[in-house]
């Protein structure tokens, strides 16, 4: 992206989204099945974690994918 | 902007309990994002070889990063406190901030401005002031600049630290320490390259960890009509969710300003002299590739901008509808009650489960540290090449290697976060330093605006008008900035109105203090002998031939764009009326 051996910024940034994807996703699983953890917040019903997590691992992979150093060369 | 953050901190020094508890998810998750800054800043060591690498980031930065970065080392924390806090106080006329208050000037920076900072290769706003009125223009900037940011550098470091005693209960000591030294580590290594990576990464965590927050509290609060209902159930009488309807006059809104302070003070003069003179968020985009691209910078970042008070506003305002019972600083401090200075900690609290409360304190932390990390590099740079290369110059009479620039700007940016972290503990001892820095700030960036802007657009300009305007300027809102001070009776000659507030104040300070630049910069100039055309080349608006995008695409020229983002604009002020 900004130089010709460099890794893109959004390498790193799908990195570090899918990570946090995959571990907040595994609370929201986590909380699916007990549902006393995160129970102390409100609309804990809706299980944000889940889904959010989620839409975190769909945008980490897009940037990773699409900026992977090997295919950006 | 930064008179926000003070009542914010006033409640924090007074706080003594911690308002969330983290899981270890949570500390996983911020562990993780400290691993990656500091991965960022060791993986770019090996692309920072020349000045260029490390001060302009190799000027190889596309529109989109530029432009990412260039907002970013807006978005601070405290900003996000300090502004949600704002709305739960003031409603939807905090929004001003974010949009009147800086898409115009964005704009203007854009499609204006730009082409000159661009073409003239500098590397700096005092490097611009040297290269059209000269070394002492230059020189007053330079050192104005770089002991202000410095000492607001100090300033965020110890805020920030508050923030973490008060939210999550961290020690003070460690809080400022292994920010600041996170900071120093990646900046060191990578320069401007590693602080506009790791400002585009602190970017997106800061939307994707706080853009829950708002989404959830629509689906409790009922959508904006049920928030606009329960605001209105909860505060009968006030008005909250207009945002000109009350700027009539003084008294029918709470902030304690009218229409003209807005417009002109905020949207013509302070918000100009911030986003196109103060060279923290300027030097963001120097480093694009080509001018196109740094043209497209600033109006990407206004695009960004613009949906900013999405998370940081109506938190604010969905406060308002669902924790109605927040209460100021010092109603919280007598009855211990809770502060709406905390109302974003609080939302983040109310809505996120763990894990994803780890994310939005991420948000929080990664906030800081871009502001930090702006503030060091932009020091770092115009210490080098602004103030101790002239001197060196002078005194040693040889050019020296790029390479010995780049040690002298790693060095100083060491000492930069020394004196931030000596600010920080004199900020802790002598609290009213505060105040005053925030005011020291707030007298340079109007006349500055005054300076660069006839530099930039008026060829009859000279060295000795630039100098001696910016100079009135300064000394004229130091002088007002007293006399409010020693006899507060003359709020009303400065502001207008016996009505105003502090706010207002600050609005027609920079309003006059600009005007008094101009007058000077204009007369003075008439009186003195201007430069050539030719010497002007490149720096002047009519003595430099400007590139045409005549050839490119409609969708491809900046200025489509800023139309749509300024059609945006007007359309929102317009829904929000």
């Amino acid at each position: 992206m900004v130089g010709e051996s460099r890794i893109s910024i959004w390498f790193f940034i799908g990195s570090i989204l899918l990570i946090y994807g995959i571990i907040i996703f595994a609370a929201g699983i986590y909380q699916l099945f007990n549902p006393s953890f995160g129970a102390g917040v409100e609309l804990h019903q809706f299980h944000s974690s889940l889904w959010w997590g989620a839409l975190l691992i769909i945008i980490g992979l897009i940037y990773l994918i699409k900026f992977n150093p090997r295919k950006v060369k | 902007m930064i008179s926000q953050i003070i009542p914010c901190l006033t409640w924090l020094l007074a706080a003594s309990t911690s308002l969330v508890s983290l899981s270890w998810i949570d500390s996983l998750i911020i562990a993780i994002y400290f691993l990656f800054v500091l991965g960022i800043g060791y993986y770019l060591l090996r692309y920072t070889k020349t000045g260029d690498d490390f001060f302009l980031a190799g000027r190889k930065m596309t529109a989109w990063i530029a432009g990412l970065s260039f907002v970013a080392a807006n978005l601070g924390s405290l900003e996000l406190m300090g502004w949600a806090a704002s709305a739960y106080q003031y409603g939807i006329l905090a929004t001003h901030w974010y949009w009147i208050g800086a898409i115009p000037a964005m704009l203007f920076l854009a499609i204006v401005m730009m082409p000159f900072y661009y073409i003239s290769k500098t590397h700096s706003v005092p490097g611009y002031l040297k290269l059209r009125f000269g070394e002492s223009s230059s020189m007053l900037a330079a050192v104005t600049f770089g002991f202000m940011t410095v000492l607001m550098s100090g300033i965020n470091m110890y805020a920030m630290a508050l923030v973490m005693k008060v939210v999550l209960g961290w020690d003070i000591h460690f809080s400022i320490w292994v920010s600041s030294i996170t900071v120093m580590v990646y900046v060191v290594l990578g320069g401007l390259l590693s602080a506009i990576f790791n400002e585009v990464l602190q970017f997106m965590l800061i939307w994707l960890g706080a853009l829950l927050v708002p989404i959830l509290g629509l689906i409790e609060a009922g959508g904006w009509g049920g928030m606009v209902a329960k605001i209105h159930q909860n505060f009968p009488g006030g008005d909250y969710t207009h945002l000109w309807s009350t700027l009539g006059s003084f008294k029918d809104n709470p902030m304690g300003i009218n229409w003209v302070g807005i417009v002109f003070g905020l949207g013509a003069i302070i918000s100009f002299g911030y986003w196109t003179t103060d060279f923290l968020v300027v030097q963001r985009l120097l480093s694009a590739k080509d001018l196109r691209s740094a043209k497209m910078a600033p109006i990407i970042g206004a695009g960004f901008k613009m949906f900013v008070p999405f998370i940081v506003i109506l938190p604010g305002l969905l406060g308002l509808a669902v924790m109605p019972h927040l209460v100021s600083e010092q109603q919280a401090v007598a009855t211990g009650g809770q502060s709406y200075n905390e109302v974003l900690p609080l939302m983040l609290a109310r809505y996120l489960s763990p894990g994803l409360l780890g994310l939005g304190i991420t948000a929080l932390i990664a906030g800081f540290m871009s502001g930090m990390a702006g503030n060091v590099s932009a020091f770092a740079t115009v210490w080098t090449y602004d103030i101790y290369k002239p001197i060196h110059n002078k005194f040693k009479h040889t050019e020296v290697a790029d390479s010995h620039y780049v040690r002298i700007g790693r060095w100083t940016t060491i000492l930069g976060v020394i004196v931030s972290i000596g600010t920080a503990y004199l900020v802790q001892q002598f609290a009213s330093i505060m105040d005053y820095v925030q005011a020291l700030f707030s007298f340079f960036i109007a006349p500055l605006f005054g300076t660069v802007v006839l530099g930039m657009l008026w060829k009859r300009t000279t060295a000795a008008g630039g100098f001696w305007g910016l100079l009135a300027g300064i000394l004229s809102s130091v002088g007002m900035y007293i006399i409010v001070k020693v006899n507060p009776a003359m709020l009303k000659v400065f502001a207008l109105s016996s009505d105003a507030k502090d706010m207002a104040e600050n609005m027609y300070r920079a309003l006059w203090s600009w005007l008094i630049c101009v007058g000077v910069t204009v007369i003075v100039s008439y009186l003195t002998k201007p430069k050539t055309e030719a010497e002007l080349n490149g720096l002047v608006r009519g003595c430099t031939e400007l590139p045409s995008e005549g050839h490119l695409p409609l969708i491809k020229r900046p200025i489509f764009w800023a139309g749509v983002v300024l059609a945006v604009f007007i359309i929102l002020n317009i829904i929000f009326w």
